[in-house]
């Protein structure tokens, strides 16, 4: 017998007692919290975020560009890497800052390797969604996102969400999400409490989280 | 393999040991009640996670087959292990194709279990942890003595002088002028691993949950190193308990509400990546996956004890146990320390050895730890099922074995068990400090030995009056 037939096997014969049909326990209860308001939800969100040492700012659509360049300012960073699909007026402005634009994709399509990557300061991205109740952003890596290793190997990362996409609770994002799609959590700079539980932030992750909020 | 009881008297000599555990748990204790009392509907949390898991676990081979097709259908490979002989066999044959001579890792309980690092490094195949703690454990030829914070047993100082000595031999070594600050430490990790991340082809993971629905992979971590390995790398093997399966992708909602919070007394913790077989143009182009049994099918025909493939790893049984607060984590022989430990290891594995027949020992069944579990594993009563069952196989239908069906029966349930103890520290004020010798109903069991007296209190009575303030 395979070791896949056997196992399957085994499982069957272990749970021989069980009398319940597949899928008896009904719908999934609701597991929520329920929002008071939109204007709460945000401000939670922001509550949240800022509270994992995370720099939050909130900022109207004509401010964005501004706000994306000081946090870049603010964390030192020379040369940025940016995905191919991100709004192009939200770093225009950047070209005359003195910080240098690296697309992710070259001329000649090719994606910059990690060790390319690894000699970028930061990297500014969208969000598909963000979770007031933790003050997580979630990307699914749609085009204004990137590939996953762009939010991860440079130092620092500035990323942009609209107020419209910040829901209240984890189910209401997980039912928001595309599952085929790669989803990356992120609530807060990388941190690590291993040694004696002093939290301490930055360990293999960026070590500078900026979360712009456009507000309408 | 010593048995709990001694093991637990040499570690309680430790007192370095003792009081870096004993402000650990007090810590994550502490945050966790608060980030726990933030959510209103707690309970019905618990009960959503228990139910996902016991859907999973009552139609196992169904949502299995179900998590094989959809990982196939997005272009994973999946594979199959009756135990670790064979999972670690499967591992170093991918290895081998790729021609690697080393992989990078994430923090996997499962890949400890089935000891594949010492596997690998025997095949001449250097396997390189990089979760800050597991590092620490690896580079101090140590073991883990936490499920969260595998090195918790050690304090900066200690952490530093590995650092100092053992990087160099493995690969970049710590600079010269490293303090024993944890800023300065961690930024020593940073640069140490960053070159195996960058160079690495393959890398190994284990998984939080294994959505049967989609085919997703879920692996929850802090510090990115877990993103670092999901992506960089060409070829990503991924070895999957089949207890870690949830049936819907929509069960996550409660699950990450759960794991966190309960885990590392945080809201949520910094990164989460899930994944769906292979993305084109992102991340690893080659995705397997094995499917590890182990003596998990063991634990899932045990009626009673199939309960404990519920747990999701989150560590909070250890946190409020008084007993592995004083013992620490390597008294229990095994890489599941703690409550959980002491029924999982002797389920997994029976009850034949040593230290598995004194586990279901390690516990002064206050009930803490079912208290704390975010999916509701009653794991009091386990102790006591799984005592019978130890008392059963030593000597058939003895007295103790009927004394312990009798316990089991009042363990099986609270109210029961809040009554017995109630009765027995009534009968305790009766009696004064006088030792009980004989007790009706028992008979001769108790002529043979004196029952000690009852307390005056129950446990839990005795932790509120004495910890009201750290509560
Ligand atoms: S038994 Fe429960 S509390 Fe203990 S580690 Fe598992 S899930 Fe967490």
């Amino acid at each position: 017998m395979s070791a896949r037939e056997e196992i399957l096997a085994r499982l069957r014969a272990a749970t021989r007692d069980v009398t319940t049909q597949q899928g008896a326990r009904g719908e999934l209860a609701v597991t929520a919290a329920s929002a008071e308001s939109p204007a709460r939800t945000l401000e939670l969100f922001v509550h949240n975020v800022a509270d994992y040492r995370a720099r939050v700012e909130r900022c109207s659509p004509g401010d964005v560009a501004t706000s994306i360049a000081a946090a870049l300012v603010r964390g030192g960073a020379h040369r940025v890497v940016v995905p191919d699909g991100l709004d192009a007026s939200w770093i225009a402005p950047l070209r005359d800052s003195g910080i240098r634009l690296v697309p992710d994709r070259a001329d000649d399509g090719r994606p910059l390797s990690s060790a390319e990557l690894d000699e970028v300061d930061a990297v500014v991205t969208a969000a598909r969604v963000g979770i007031a109740t933790t003050g997580t952003i979630v990307l699914d890596h749609d085009t204004d996102q990137g590939r996953r290793v762009l939010s991860l190997v440079p130092d620092q990362h500035v990323c942009v969400i609209r107020a419209d996409r910040v829901v209240h609770d984890v189910p209401d994002a997980v039912s928001l999400l595309d599952p085929l799609r790669p989803l990356t959590w992120i609530s807060g700079p990388s941190a690590t409490s291993d040694i004696e539980l002093d939290r301490v932030e930055g360990v293999h992750g960026p070590r500078i989280l900026d979360v712009i909020v456009i507000e309408p | 393999m010593p048995s709990f009881q001694r093991a637990a008297r040499d570690a309680l000599a430790n007192t370095q040991q003792r009081r870096n555990l004993a402000h650990a748990t007090a810590t994550i204790r502490a945050k966790r009640e608060r980030v726990v009392g933030e959510v209103d509907r707690w309970e019905d949390l618990r009960v959503a996670g228990a139910e996902a898991k016991d859907e999973a676990l009552h139609h196992l081979p169904d949502y299995l087959e179900q998590l094989e097709a959809n990982l196939t259908a997005r272009g994973a490979t999946v594979h199959w292990a009756r135990d670790a002989d064979e999972a670690n066999a499967i591992v170093l044959g991918l290895i081998r194709d790729k021609g690697a001579d080393e992989v990078v890792k994430v923090k996997s309980m499962l890949t400890q279990e089935i000891e594949l690092n010492e596997r690998l490094e025997e095949a001449g195949i250097h396997a390189w942890e990089t979760d800050l703690a597991e590092l620490i454990v690896q580079l101090g030829h140590d073991r883990p003595s936490h499920i969260l914070v595998p090195a918790i047993h050690r304090n900066r100082a200690e952490i530093r002088e590995i650092f100092l000595r053992e990087m160099g031999s493995v690969g970049r070594p710590a600079p010269k002028d490293l303090t024993d600050e944890p800023a300065k430490l961690a930024e020593a990790a940073r640069l140490h691993l960053r070159e195996k991340f960058l160079r690495a082809k393959v890398a190994i993971s284990g998984a939080n949950f294994a959505v049967a629905d989609t085919g997703t992979l879920v692996v929850v971590e802090s510090e990115g190193n877990g993103r670092m390995c999901l992506t960089l790398p060409e070829t990503l093997i991924s070895l999957v308990g089949v207890e870690k399966v949830l049936p819907t992708f929509a069960d996550l909602g409660p699950m990450l509400q759960l794991l966190p919070r309960s885990s590392t007394g945080e809201r949520m913790n910094p990164y989460t990546s899930m994944w769906t077989g292979v993305t084109p143009g992102d991340g690893p182009q080659e995705v397997h996956v094995v499917l590890v049994d182990n003596g998990r099918s063991r634990v899932l025909a045990d009626e009673v004890g199939r309960q404990a493939l519920r747990c999701i790893r989150c560590s909070a049984c250890l946190n409020v146990c008084p007993v592995y607060e004083r013992a620490g984590g390597h008294a229990y022989g095994s890489v599941y320390p703690g409550p959980i430990g002491a029924v999982l290891n002797p389920l997994l594995r029976g009850t034949g050895s040593e230290v598995d027949k004194s586990l279901p020992y390690a516990s002064s069944l206050c009930g803490a730890c079912f208290e704390a579990c975010p999916v509701r594993i009653d794991i009091p009563q386990l102790l006591v099922h799984m005592r019978t069952q130890v008392v059963d196989e030593a000597s058939g239908r003895s007295p103790e074995a009927l004394g312990m069906k009798a316990a089991a029966w009042t363990f099986a349930d609270h109210r029961r068990l809040e009554t017995a103890q109630r009765a027995s520290s009534l009968s305790g004020r009766l009696l004064g400090n006088r030792t009980v010798r004989s007790v009706p109903g028992l008979g001769a069991w108790t002529q043979a030995r004196d029952v000690p007296t009852p307390p005056k209190e129950t446990f839990r009575q005795w932790w509120r009056r004495t910890h009201e303030d750290e509560s």
